[in-house]
C-alpha cells in the first residue's frame, strides 16, 4: 500500500511545515520556501504547484502562503 | 602490491599516561619514560627484550609467570619488571648470572607440563613459549612422573597403561573460528585478562588454583559457542601459545607477509593486518596502531570475511533483455556496451533526467566519487543518491543547521575521558561493538551511562556497570524526550551561560528557552506520549548536565523517524546549552552504520549538493568542477532515493545504476521498491552478488571485496583509513575501473590509473579534503578532515574555538507525532535493529559462518502481549501493517516493553521492510524504519508474499549456461 504522488507531496510539504510553523512566522515562511528549493527536485515541485494551482486543499496555510517564494520548475 | 613492514613490537605493559618523565638505567644505558611505566616496558624503548610469558601490551602487567626477572642495584631479590614501575636514577640489570639460572628453572617446569609437538602445532614458528624457550636457552627438562606415581601433567589423553589422565581435557571446537586446546595452555591468564580489560564480556576465567587452573569459558558446562563469548578473537590474539589458535592458521598454516587495511563492516572503521600466504588470506588482525580500534576488533571485522571467496560471487558480467529472462554471461566489453545503449537510449526517449545513479557507502570514497561523478558529468544530471539517504541523512541535515558542518565532533579515544556518557538510540554494543568496548572501559572506571531506546539493549547493563538512568521511551517520541531534556536543564538553570554567551547568539537562546520552558514540555506533561518516567527524566537532564565531561553517541533509533533531524537537532541544542561541544570527552557522535557512511556523504553523493557539502545551487561551487570536467551542471537538486522510485512508479525515471547497495532489501515498503525497480528500462547492479535488487536488473556488473582494490574510507570519526589492495580483483577490476569502463562506454573521456589521482582531484577541488593525499595518509596512517592549511594534520576535534557556521545555532524543537499510529487493527509498535554477528541486509555476514549465532530473524515480543495473543516461543506468526505483511518466528522477552514489538533485517526471507510503510523524515525523506504499527498473530508458516517473492527471485536468478 502506497499513498498515491499528490497524497505523498502533500503529506511531505505538511511535514515541513509543521517544523517550521514554531518559528516565528516570517522566518518560517522563508525556510520553508528555502527549504523546498533547496532540497526538491523540479519534479516533485512540478506535482506541489498541480496541487497548489488547484486551491492547496490539503494543503497546511503556511505552504499555501510561501507558494509564490517557491521557485516553480520550468518545463523541460 | 605493497608490503609494509609493520612497526608492530609487543612493548609488554600497556603505554603510561603520565607528562611527568623519569630517566633510569637499564644494562648501562640511560631511558627516559613517563611516570608510571614498567621497567619491562622502558627496556622495551631501549630495544631490549626481557623474556615474558603473561605479559603483553594490550593488557595490565600481572606479574605470574615469572620470566621476567630483573635486577636492580641496591634493592633486594629479583622483581618482576612488568609489575615493577621505574624510578628516577635506578640502576637496572636485565640478564645476569642470577637471573639465567631463574629464568631456565622457570623454563622447566613450564616446558615440563606442555606437549613437544611443536612441528604439528598450529603456532609452529608463531609461538612465545617456544621464543621463551629458545631466548633462555633451555636445554633439558628432567622433571618426569614418578615411576609408579600418578600422570602428573594436563597434555597426555592417557598414560602408558592406557588409562584416561583425569587432568586433559578435550579441545574446544565450537566455535566456528578458533580452537580451544587445553593440553597446551600455560594459563598465562592472557586471554581472561583480554576478555575482561580490552572486550569487557568478562566471558572467560580461570577456574581451580594451583595444579588444577584451567582456562574456563562460561559456566561448568558451557563450551565456547555457549558462553557469553563473543567472538571478538582478543584472547586468540592474546595466547601466547597454540591453545587458541584460530582455525584458517591451522588448516592454512602460517600467514607470511601482512598488508595493513581498514575493515569494510560498520562505521568505526577498525584497521587490520591481512596476514597473507600467497594471495591466499590466512587472518585479519586487529592492527595496534589504528586510531579507531587500537588493536581491539569484533567478531565481523576479525573472522567474518568468508563472503570474499563465498561460492555465490558473481565473476562475470551478465546481461538480460527482460527481468524476465535467464541471466546470459558476457563479456566486459559486452556488458558495457549493453549498458551504455540502454542509459543512452532511454535518455534520448524520456529526457536528460530520467536516469540516475545510487552510491554506495561501502565502497570506497574514490569509487564513490566516480560514481557521483558519472551522473553530474556524463548522465548530466544531480540523481545521486546513497544510502546513507536511508540512515543518517537527518545527521547531515541537523548537525549542518546547528554547528555548521555534517560529521561527529570527535575522535573515539575521546570517550576516555567522558564522565556521563548518554546512548541515544543506538546499541553499539550489537552494532559498533569495538566501539562499545572502548565505552565499556571508561564505564567500568566510573563514568556514569544514561542509555535513550525503547528497548533493553545489551548496551543497557554488562559486567561490572549499568546505566544509572534508561528512558524506555515509547517509539517515535524521540523530539519530545530529548525536548523534555532541554526543559529540565533550562529551568533548572542548570545550563552553562558562560559557554552559551561566548559561542551561541544569546537571542536564539533567549528564543529558544522561552519555547523550551513551557510546561507543556516538562518531563510531567509529556510522558503521557513518552511512557518515560518524569523523574527518570530529570534525573538523567541533571546527570547529563552536571556530571561532568557529557559526550552523546547517536544511531538510526535517532534518525530514521518522522522527525529524524528534528531530533538531531535537539541533540545539538542539549550539547551546546551545556557546553558540551569542543573539548575532549565531549560531543554529538554519530554512530555510522556502514564502513563509509560518513566518506559517501562527503564525496557529494546527495543530490543536492556536491563534495564538500556544497549545494549545486552555488555557481561558483559548479564553476570548480565545470572547469575541471568540462561540462555544465545542472543547477537544481536532483532525486533522492525515495523520490526515485515515486518517479519511476509514475514513469519518468527509467535507469539506474546501483553500486553495492541493495534497496530493494533494505528500503523500506519493499512492494513500492518493487514496482518502482519494475518499471524502469535498465536497472545496472553492481555488486558481490546477485542481490535483491539484481532480481529487476537488466546488467549485473560483478564487484570486487574490499581486499581487492586500494582507496579509502572515511569512518565516523572523520578518519580516512587507507584500504590495500592485497590480492587481485577476482573478477578482473577494481570497482572504480568498473564505473570508469562504463563511462568511457556513455562516452566520457576518463583515465584515470590509480585511486590515488581521485583523491587527488578530490582534493583539489574540496576545501574540507584540500590537504589530503595518499602520501600523507601513508605517513600518518590515517588523518580526519578537515585537512587544510590550517590543520595540516586534520581535526581530531571540531569546533574548539568556534563552530564552523560561527555562533552555534539553538533551534527550536516542537515534536509532532508521527501519522504511523497504533489503533484496532495495528495495536503493536514495531521497531527493528542489528544483532552482533549479523550486518545490515546480511549480504555479507549470511555467507560467513556468523550465521551459527543468528541464522533467521526473529521477533521480540513481550510476555504480555504474547499471552493475550496465544503466542508462545518459538512459534510462526503473521506480522502484519499497513504496507504488508510477512511471518517469522518469535522469541518473548522483557527486553521490549509491552505495545512494542523489535525484529533484525539481516535475512531476506523475512522481509521486514515488506511491512516498514513509506513514511519519512521531513527534512531528509530518511524512512521511518523504527515505527511501524503492526499486528502479531499466530500462523502455520510463510505468507503468500514471501511465496511469490521466493519464487520470483529463484527465476530470476537462473543463469544460463556458458556456450
Amino acid at each position: 500500500m502506497s499513498a498515491t504522488p499528490a497524497e505523498k507531496i502533500i503529506r511531505m510539504a505538511n511535514q515541513i511545515s509543521q517544523f517550521m510553523e514554531s518559528k516565528p512566522h516570517q522566518e518560517g515562511l522563508t525556510l520553508l520556501a528555502a527549504h523546498i528549493n533547496d532540497f526538491w527536485e523540479p519534479r516533485m515541485r512540478t506535482h506541489l504547484f498541480a496541487v497548489l494551482d488547484n486551491g492547496g486543499a490539503g494543503l497546511r496555510p503556511l505552504v499555501v502562503e510561501a507558494a509564490s517564494l517557491i521557485r516553480r520548475p520550468v518545463a523541460a | 602490491m605493497k608490503d609494509f613492514i609493520i612497526p608492530d613490537r609487543d612493548f609488554g605493559t600497556p603505554a603510561a599516561k603520565s607528562k611527568a618523565m623519569v630517566t633510569l638505567t637499564i644494562d648501562g644505558f640511560d631511558v627516559t619514560v613517563p611516570e608510571g611505566t614498567s621497567i619491562m616496558r622502558a627496556a622495551a624503548e631501549l630495544g631490549i627484550s626481557v623474556p615474558k610469558l603473561c605479559a603483553t601490551d594490550s593488557v595490565d602487567a600481572f606479574g605470574s609467570c615469572r620470566l621476567c626477572l630483573v635486577e636492580i642495584e641496591g634493592r633486594n631479590g629479583t622483581p618482576a619488571s612488568c609489575t615493577t614501575p621505574v624510578a628516577p636514577g635506578i640502576k637496572v640489570q636485565t640478564q645476569t648470572g642470577k637471573l639465567k639460572t631463574l629464568r631456565k628453572g622457570v623454563m622447566e617446569l613450564y616446558i615440563s607440563d606442555h606437549p613437544l609437538d611443536c612441528l604439528t602445532c598450529g603456532a609452529n614458528g608463531d609461538c612465545e613459549l617456544q621464543d621463551m624457550a629458545g631466548a633462555v636457552g633451555l636445554r633439558d627438562v628432567r622433571y618426569e612422573a614418578p615411576k609408579g606415581g600418578e600422570l602428573a601433567n594436563h597434555f597426555l589423553a592417557r598414560n602408558t597403561s592406557g588409562e584416561k589422565n583425569p587432568e586433559w581435557l578435550p579441545k574446544d571446537l565450537s566455535n566456528p573460528y578458533f580452537a580451544y586446546e587445553p593440553s597446551k595452555c600455560i594459563v598465562c591468564s592472557r586471554c581472561v585478562r583480554a576478555c575482561e580489560e580490552v572486550q569487557g564480556t568478562f566471558a572467560l576465567t580461570i577456574s581451580g588454583r594451583g595444579f588444577e587452573s584451567r582456562v574456563h569459558a562460561g559456566g561448568k558446562n558451557d563450551s565456547f559457542l555457549t558462553s557469553d563469548c563473543v567472538s571478538c578473537g582478543a584472547c586468540v590474539q592474546a595466547c601466547p601459545t597454540g591453545t587458541l589458535t584460530e582455525k584458517s592458521v591451522l588448516d592454512i598454516g602460517t600467514p607470511d607477509r601482512a598488508v595493513v587495511t581498514t575493515c569494510a563492516y560498520c562505521g568505526v572503521g577498525c584497521q587490520f593486518k591481512a596476514e597473507m600466504r600467497g594471495d591466499e588470506l590466512v587472518r585479519m588482525v586487529p592492527y595496534k596502531h589504528g586510531k579507531a580500534n587500537r588493536g581491539h576488533s569484533c567478531v565481523k571485522g576479525r573472522f567474518a570475511y568468508g563472503y570474499t571467496t563465498h561460492k555465490d560471487r558473481i565473476l562475470k558480467p551478465m546481461i538480460r533483455e527482460s527481468i524476465n529472462d535467464p541471466w546470459q554471461e558476457v563479456e566486459w566489453a559486452e556488458a558495457m556496451e549493453f549498458a551504455a545503449n540502454r542509459m543512452k537510449g532511454i535518455q534520448e526517449k524520456y529526457g536528460r533526467q530520467s536516469v540516475g545513479v545510487i552510491t554506495s557507502s561501502r565502497c570506497t570514497n574514490e569509487e564513490t566519487y566516480l560514481v557521483q561523478k558519472l551522473t553530474r558529468g556524463v548522465f548530466m544530471n544531480n540523481n545521486t543518491d546513497t544510502c546513507a539517504r536511508v540512515c543518517h541523512s537527518p545527521t547531515g541535515y541537523g548537525l549542518g543547521q546547528t554547528f555548521g558542518t555534517s560529521a561527529g565532533t570527535q575522535d573515539f579515544d575521546s570517550v576516555e575521558e567522558a564522565d556521563v556518557i548518554m546512548v541515544i538510540g543506538a546499541n553499539p554494543h550489537s552494532g559498533h561493538p569495538v566501539f562499545a568496548s572502548r565505552m565499556k572501559k571508561r564505564l567500568r572506571q566510573g563514568a556514569k551511562l544514561i542509555v535513550v531506546d525503547p528497548r533493553r539493549t545489551e548496551t543497557v547493563e554488562g559486567p561490572h556497570y549499568k546505566a544509572a538512568q534508561h528512558l524506555n521511551l515509547t517509539p517515535g517520541t524521540n523530539v519530545a524526550v530529548v525536548t523534555a531534556l532541554a526543559h529540565v536543564i533550562v529551568t533548572e538553570k542548570l545550563y552553562n551561560e558562560e559557554f552559551i554567551r561566548t559561542r551561541c547568539d544569546w537571542d536564539e537562546f533567549l528564543d529558544y528557552a522561552e519555547f523550551v520552558s513551557n510546561e507543556k514540555y516538562s518531563p510531567e506533561a509529556t510522558m503521557l506520549v513518552t511512557g518515560v518516567m518524569p523523574d527518570a527524566l530529570r534525573d538523567a537532564a541533571r546527570i547529563y548536565a552536571t556530571g561532568g565531561n557529557a559526550a552523546i553517541y547517536y544511531g538510526l533509533g535517532v534518525t530514521e523517524h518522522s522527525q529524524g533531524s528534528t531530533t538531531v537537532i535537539g541533540i545539538a541544542n542539549l550539547a551546546m546549552l551545556t557546553g558540551n561541544v569542543g573539548r575532549r570527552g565531549v560531543g554529538v557522535n554519530p554512530l555510522r552504520g556502514q564502513n563509509n557512511v560518513q566518506g559517501s556523504c562527503d564525496m557529494g553523493s546527495f543530490p543536492h549538493e556536491l563534495p564538500g557539502y556544497r549545494h549545486v545551487k552555488n555557481p561558483e561551487v559548479r564553476a570548480i568542477y565545470e572547469n575541471l570536467w568540462g561540462v555544465k551542471i545542472d543547477p537544481e537538486p536532483g532525486l533522492r532515493i525515495p523520490n526515485m522510485l515515486d518517479a519511476a512508479v509514475e514513469g519518468t525515471f527509467k535507469g539506474l545504476y546501483c553500486q553495492g547497495e541493495d534497496i530493494l532489501q533494505s528500503d523500506p515498503d519493499t512492494k513500492h521498491v518493487a514496482a518502482g525497480l519494475a518499471a524502469m528500462e535498465c536497472v545496472i547492479v553492481h555488486d558481490l552478488f546477485l542481490n535483491e535488487t539484481a532480481n529487476y536488473a537488466h546488467v549485473f556488473f560483478p564487484g570486487s571485496s574490499f581486499l581487492e582494490k586500494d582507496g579509502t574510507f572515511t569512518n565516523a570519526e572523520r578518519r580516512i583509513n587507507m584500504v590495500r589492495k592485497v590480492m587481485a580483483p577476482k573478477q578482473g577490476y577494481a570497482d572504480w575501473e568498473v564505473t570508469q569502463m562504463f563511462a568511457q562506454a556513455m562516452g566520457a573521456n576518463w583515465n584515470y590509473t590509480h585511486p590515488s589521482q581521485i583523491m587527488e582531484e578530490i582534493a583539489m577541488t574540496t576545501p574540507s579534503f584540500a590537504g589530503v593525499s595518499y602520501e600523507k595518509i601513508e605517513t600518518l596512517g590515517s588523518v580526519q578532515w578537515p585537512v587544510n592549511d590550517k590543520a595540516p594534520e586534520g581535526t581530531p576535534l571540531m569546533h574548539v574555538d568556534g563552530f564552523v557556521r560561527g555562533k552555534g545555532k539553538l533551534i527550536r524543537t516542537e515534536y509532532v507525532a508521527t501519522d504511523e499510529k497504533t489503533g484496532p487493527r495495528f495495536p503493536l509498535l514495531l521497531t527493528t535493529g542489528r544483532i552482533l554477528s549479523q550486518y545490515n541486509v546480511g549480504a555479507q555476514t549470511r555467507r560467513t559462518e556468523n550465521v551459527v549465532w543468528h541464522d533467521q530473524d526473529v521477533l521480540e515480543v513481550n510476555p504480555h502481549d504474547a499471552e493475550n495473543r496465544g503466542i508462545r516461543d518459538g512459534d510462526w506468526v503473521r506480522l502484519a501493517s499497513r504496507a504488508g505483511e510477512t511471518t517469522l518466528r518469535v522469541t518473548i522477552t522483557d527486553k521490549v516493553s509491552p505495545g512494542v514489538v523489535y525484529t533484525t533485517f539481516h535475512h531476506p526471507d523475512t522481509q521486514a521492510n515488506v511491512i516498514t510503510t513509506d513514511f519519512s523524515d521531513w527534512a531528509t525523506n530518511c524512512p521511518e524504519y523504527k515505527v511501524t504499527a503492526v499486528q502479531v498473530s499466530p500462523s502455520n508458516g510463510p505468507s503468500e508474499w514471501q511465496e511469490e517473492y521466493n519464487a520470483q527471485a529463484a527465476n530470476s536468478r537462473r543463469i544460463l549456461a556458458a556456450e
